[in-house]
């Protein structure tokens, strides 16, 4: 079994729906170790030994949080900046990352549709994220496909039900590396290439 | 003559001083010639008030002592030792060879060798009052020359002690000696010591000097400070100068090298900022008082009688002076300009001149009016010495582009200065210091707590004995040449004191200060404090944010609102300020503070949910 850390963020996890439902759901399972970003560094003074030494001890990092403007929440991304520095994430001497699986599991308030490259949103999801993504390949990751929630705003009950249930799911088929992983489209959305399986 | 009573005397030498010394400084004269020239017009041969008695000489003469103790507090041992080439060199090379050449000339004139050796002696020293007065108006003690003249100085004032058991030798007729400088009613433990036993006894006293200044006046002076009681503080700092002038005289000594020796010891002391603004108007007076008894001695009847001998002397003694510094300074490879400065600040006789000249003619060595013209020569060479000192600052203004003098990098006098000065080390400027600290910045600290600067010196942290509230402590403190003060003082009339004190006089400083309360925060406001910050408004909106966060707020929810709530707050307060402080009202105090609560509480309540607030961040 590997081990999985979700560093969850949120700034306001008060108005939230679909990562509170998701967080929920995340919650409880074995070898899964959840972590609220915001609720530890309300004022973003990250501790950086602490959160590496969290990486070091997980096999599987999962960034789980709503996407504002195309990217992540301003704590993630100092997160990033702080905690992935030279040395331990990169340079000489830096391979604790190395064939780590890390996967973003990340909220849009559009449909899918939206982000297929036609305006307003000219360019598609997969390059929307991949500054995301070229961070942790450049840290010797392995990418996993992203876990995307889309319509994020309007989500009602019988949606997030089923929602809830493919992202336990795929949490659980990851820490049992039950997924053939080399069968995956890196590009294509986890959940909508193993949802079929959920049914 | 009016009846002299001690109230008269003051009240002429005071007012000559009040009338003169502006009058001199606005012409550009400096205070120097002012008091001499204030000396000039109450003495024997201007209105006739004063007539010159050896006891306020000898009075005046303290102030040179004071001013050695103070120059020897400004002076760490290290920044000594760094100048002991400069000492030995220079100092020795100017005094030997002005000596010698002067006894040479004299003899040339066909004067017996060892008159003409005395008045070699007696030449060489210059004076120290007008020097070091005249470095410290201008602001030349840092600058290269001035450091040369200062250690040249220094070791005609170590001279002065072979010279006076030298001085004896060559007397020619044998009197019995008598001790000048201390008059008859001092102790002497020297009068029938062999001369080994003296200099053991000489080196005794030093030694007396520095251990006290080592491991007794510390604890002394704290002692004192514990009163409370500034006057006993004041008294504390005399005594002590007058003890080690006594002893000093005693043995023989300079007392002005005894307090040097104390002042050097006492450099490092948190206590130094505290006495040198207590000895330095007494210093100042006496010194004053000193220069118009130069004055007032100005023999005039002489002068006329003997023109052509006088002035003979006087050029003679100034050239000869001059040529010499002149020489040594190039020996040195000073540049140009720092040697004209070294020759003119030196080139002029000693006060110790007088000193030795009376010394000299009761033991016999020369014949009194032998010395009168000698004594005269001194006086006019030092009336002289100001108008050199003018004409090498207008030479060097037309000369040099810009007037500024570049201090010199590596053996300053001067302290380099703190980038923070915190004035209160209690419970509030701890944190604040103990931050800054940490952080590398350079720091100066104020406190009135004994144990508190014990163990802020343990952490080699600049710290000084005193509150800040007053001026020439946060001069002394380098407010001038500092960052930022962090006025973090308990007591709320202290804060506001020092916040007016230090804006009024040192307007560059960035100020922050401690705020009681919010009324208190509009006075500082008011008075162009840069940062207030209200002692418990730091402390209680943190406790705002954990009770928001207990009753089930998210930590970065409670973060935001009570930064938000901080802002508004500010905000209010800045705009308050003006309405509030301006308005009658505030001069009522009684009831103030309720209403004042209640109009914030409206106003929180009406504007702070109107504030804009996240309105995005969903999903």
């Amino acid at each position: 079994m590997a081990s999985i850390l979700i560093q969850f963020a949120h700034p306001a996890l008060q108005k939230s729906r679909v990562n509170s439902a998701l967080l929920e759901a995340a919650s409880g399972l074995d070898k899964v170790t959840v972590c609220d970003l915001y609720e530890l560094y309300p004022n973003f003074l990250i501790d950086v030994e602490l959160e590496q030494a969290k990486l070091s001890s997980h096999d599987i990092i999962i960034f789980q949080c709503p996407m504002y403007w195309y990217s992540v929440p301003a704590l993630v991304k100092e997160w990033f900046e702080l905690v992935l520095e030279r040395g331990f994430a990169y340079g000489e001497g830096a391979h604790l990352l190395t064939g780590k699986k890390v996967m973003l599991a990340a909220s849009f308030g559009g449909m899918e549709a939206d982000y297929l490259g036609d305006p307003p949103n000219v360019i598609p999801l997969d390059q929307l994220i991949s500054p995301i993504r070229q961070t942790m390949q450049f840290c010797k990751f392995n990418w996993l496909p992203p876990f995307v929630t889309f319509d994020a705003d309007r989500a009602d009950a019988s949606r997030m039900t089923s929602l809830d249930a493919v992202y336990r799911y795929i949490l659980v088929g990851l820490r049992d590396n039950a997924f053939g992983m080399d069968a995956l489209n890196p590009l294509v959305p986890i959940n909508h290439q193993l949802t079929l399986q959920v049914n | 003559m009016i009846e002299q009573t001690l109230l008269f005397q003051a009240f002429v030498y005071l007012c000559a001083a009040v009338i003169s010394v502006p009058i001199a400084k606005r012409l550009g004269l400096g205070s120097v010639l002012g008091y001499i020239i204030a000396g000039i017009w109450i003495g024997p041969f201007g209105l006739e008030f004063v007539a010159v008695e050896q006891d306020i000489m000898h009075f005046a003469e303290f102030g040179v002592v004071m001013m050695l103790f103070l120059i020897g507090l400004e002076l760490r041992p290290i920044l000594l030792w760094r100048m002991r080439i400069s000492l030995f060199g220079m100092g020795g090379m100017q005094f030997f060879l002005t000596a010698g050449l002067v006894c040479a000339i004299a003899m040339a004139f066909g004067l017996d060798w060892k008159f003409s050796l005395a008045v070699g002696l007696i030449a060489a020293p210059s004076s120290t009052a007008i020097i070091l007065q005249t470095m410290q108006e201008k602001g030349w003690m840092s600058t290269q020359g001035g450091r040369a003249s200062f250690s040249v100085l220094l070791f005609q004032d170590l001279a002065i002690i072979p010279i006076l058991a030298l001085l004896p030798l060559l007397a020619t007729a044998k009197t019995v000696p008598v001790d000048i400088e201390t008059g008859s009613n001092s102790l002497n433990l020297m009068k029938e010591l062999p001369a080994w036993s003296s200099t053991l006894v000489i080196l005794l006293a030093i030694g007396a000097v520095i251990l006290a200044g080592r491991f007794l006046l510390n604890p002394m002076m704290r002692l004192m400070a514990e009163t409370r009681l500034r006057e006993i503080f004041t008294a504390t700092a005399l005594w002590l100068i007058i003890s080690i002038a006594l002893l000093m005289e005693a043995v023989n000594l300079s007392p002005a090298l005894g307090t040097f020796i104390a002042g050097v010891v006492l450099a490092e002391s948190e206590f130094r900022h505290e006495l040198e603004s207590d000895i330095q108007p007494f210093k100042g007076l006496l010194l004053g008082l000193f220069f118009i008894s130069v004055g007032a001695s100005i023999n005039f009847d002489l002068f006329v009688a003997k023109p052509f001998l006088i002035a003979g002397l006087v050029v003679f003694l100034v050239a000869i002076k001059a040529g010499v510094l002149l020489v040594v300074g190039f020996v040195f490879r000073r540049r140009a300009r720092e040697v004209m400065r070294f020759t003119m600040l030196l080139a002029q006789g000693s006060e110790f001149a007088f000193v030795l000249l009376a010394f000299s003619a009761t033991n016999g060595i020369m014949a009194q009016e032998q010395v009168e013209p000698l004594v005269l020569a001194v006086a006019l060479s030092m009336v002289l010495a100001p108008i050199l000192i003018i004409s090498f600052e207008k030479l060097d203004l037309m000369f040099t582009s810009d007037t500024l003098d570049e201090p010199d990098e590596d053996d300053n006098i001067t302290d380099h200065r703190p980038h923070a000065i915190i004035a209160g080390f209690g419970r509030f400027g701890q944190i604040v210091g103990r931050l800054v600290i940490a952080n590398g910045f350079r720091v100066t600290v104020f406190d009135q707590n004994p144990s508190q600067i014990d163990l802020l010196k343990k952490f080699n942290a600049n710290v000084y004995f005193g509150d800040g509230s007053r001026f020439d402590l946060l001069k002394a403190a380098g407010a001038d040449k500092a960052s930022i003060l962090v006025i973090a003082a308990d007591d709320r009339e202290k804060v506001t004191q020092i916040a007016r004190l230090a804006h009024l006089k040192f307007p560059d400083l960035y100020i922050l200060a401690r705020a009681t309360d919010r009324r208190h925060a509009y006075e500082l406001i008011e008075l162009g404090v840069d940062v207030v910050e209200r002692e418990m408004f730091g402390s209680a909106l943190q406790m705002g944010k954990k009770a928001l966060v207990a009753l089930g707020y998210r930590a970065f929810q409670a973060e935001r609102a009570g930064e938000m709530f901080r802002r508004f707050d500010h905000e209010g307060l800045r705009h308050l300020s003006k309405i509030e402080f301006g308005s009658d009202q505030y001069r009522e105090q009684v009831h103030l503070m309720t209403q004042d609560l209640e109009r914030i509480m409206t106003r929180d309540k009406v504007r702070f949910s109107e504030m804009r607030g996240d309105k995005d961040w969903e999903h």
